[in-house]
């Protein structure tokens, strides 16, 4: 029976984490994130659970100490946001190239400067090439069955390396939203055990991990870390599968709302995407054939299956929450635009940057760009390949 | 997972048959990495002046310097990479660096 609650994103992405009970977890507070250890501690304190709690001083040293305490053979993860992430930077290539399957509950905040505490993708899309698995969420409900799939993925022998649970700062980590959980036997059920093949702390085969590899090697070390990525294509769809046994909640690479038959789409990753869906509702009641693209699992990247989603429509509107500043769009629209390229879509795509450090995005604001996304299909002209949302000019 | 053979991961193989992240099984396999193959210069052992004052084995970076029944042995050419530390130290010139391996 599943248990009906009102929480907070962090504090649902906690309760999963207390009902996973992993072994360690070393962390340093970071706003929006701080929560969620906050919470973890606290439930370890009370008896809840037995992780191993470690406060470091930095997050240089959690994403260390998880590392490490993966590679002794523990279920480790931690949690972070923004520049904390930043300050991860070396060792989230080092966890994924060790091929460690750890986690990271990532609370999505934008980069300084402007220092900023508020949501945007620019901190995990930043890590888009470290070699970890990402998955975002557009609501509480998500983040948790997010985070209880994590380590079914991640620790697959197919697959082994290690995943980020990503939500929006504040508009799910903060906003307390109704959600049925699933009971805690349930989830360890389901979670199981984790039985490592290898590890450090085994006395009957001593082990070296990460050792230096010269020229001769690297690239065929690098081939089996992409391959590893490309399993877990498969491993995501059949954890979700399973998922839904005991949720009745299903999950893929993305959701398709109002798709199947809609001449307009928008795709997207995140919050914002339940807002887009209120103004598809409002455009469909007035005939519109207008659809979303809600990307749910951006590494491994699902480049066949958007662009076979996405075959039918006339235009599309690539939303990024982060800037690459490269003069070309952000992440999302490179990664989407080359998808429809190599299948060689005639799909009209253009690539919108929206909700910068928390800047707000309203249902007037998708109503625009379905608007303009119909203009485009009818000239067959584009006049802004990349704009910026919400801007003031 | 049983120890890994490093004898037959080489610069030939194909990259099915590189382990998960370089990850090496089994202790103690450094003594099949042959690191004298770095060597550019070569220490030459020559036993008429050695007194087996033993100066020589502790500074060896590689443990390259054998040692039995209290004497030390000829050089472990697989492993010593030439540094000259123990030609260096010697008191007794009974160490010299030669040119090449």
């Amino acid at each position: 029976m599943s248990i009906r609650e009102r929480l907070s994103g962090n504090e649902a992405i906690s309760l999963a984490i207390k009902q996973i009970n992993p072994d360690v977890m070393p962390a340093f507070p970071i706003t929006p994130s701080t929560e969620i250890p906050q919470f973890v501690a606290n439930y370890i304190a009370n008896g809840k659970m037995d992780t191993e709690f470690i406060p470091v001083e930095s997050e240089h040293s959690s994403m260390s100490a998880t590392i490490g305490a993966s590679a002794a053979g523990a279920r480790a993860l931690t949690a972070t946001s923004s520049c904390g992430m930043a300050l991860m930077w070396e060792e989230l290539y080092v966890a994924a190239s060790n091929r460690l399957p750890l986690a990271l509950a990532l609370v999505n905040r934008a980069l300084s400067g402007p220092i900023n505490i508020n949501c945007d993708h620019s901190d995990s899309m930043g890590a888009r090439d470290t070699g970890w698995l990402q998955i975002y969420a557009e609501n509480n409900q998500e983040v948790y069955d997010n985070m209880v799939q994590a380590f079914r993925i991640s620790e697959h022998k197919d697959v082994m390396l290690p995943i980020m649970i990503c939500q929006d700062g504040f508009i799910t980590s903060h906003a307390v939203e109704n959600i049925e959980l699933l009971e805690d036997d349930v989830v360890k059920k389901f979670v199981g055990e984790y039985e490592p093949e290898n590890y450090l702390l085994n006395p009957n085969q001593p082990m070296a991990l990460g050792p230096y590899a010269v020229s001769n090697y690297y690239m065929e070390t690098k081939m089996g870390q992409r391959t590893a990525m490309h399993n877990a294509k498969q491993v995501i769809l059949d954890v979700a599968k399973e998922y839904e046994k005991i949720s009745g909640r299903s999950y893929g690479f993305f959701e398709e709302y109002q798709l199947e038959d809609a001449d307009y789409a928008i795709l997207i990753i995140g919050s914002a995407a339940g807002t887009c869906k209120d103004a598809i509702d409002a455009l469909r009641a007035q005939g519109k054939k207008v659809g979303l693209l809600k990307l749910r699992v951006f590494r491994p990247f699902p480049a066949e299956e958007i662009a076979a989603a996405l075959s039918h429509c006339k235009s599309l509107a690539i939303m990024d929450r982060c800037d690459s500043f490269s003069g070309n769009g952000g992440p999302l629209g490179a990664e989407v635009s080359q998808a429809l390229y190599n299948a060689q879509s005639s799909v009209l795509a253009v690539n919108y940057i929206y909700g910068l450090g928390g800047r707000d995005i309203r249902v007037e604001d998708f109503e625009d760009i379905y608007s303009r996304l119909e203009r485009i299909a009818e000239t067959g002209e584009i006049t802004d390949q990349f704009d910026y949302i919400g801007l003031r000019r | 997972m049983s120890a890994t053979d490093i004898s037959k991961i080489t610069e030939k193989s194909k990259w099915q048959d590189i382990t998960p992240g370089n990850q090496i099984y089994g202790a103690g396999t450094s003594r099949e990495f042959k690191t004298g193959e770095w060597r550019t210069q070569t220490p030459v052992w020559i036993p008429e002046k050695c007194k087996q004052c033993l100066l020589c084995v502790p500074v060896c970076p590689d443990s390259s310097i054998p040692v039995q029944n209290c004497e030390r042995l000829d050089f472990d050419y697989d492993h010593c990479k030439g540094c000259g530390i123990c030609a260096k130290v010697c008191p007794f010139d009974s160490i010299t660096m030669k040119e090449g391996q």
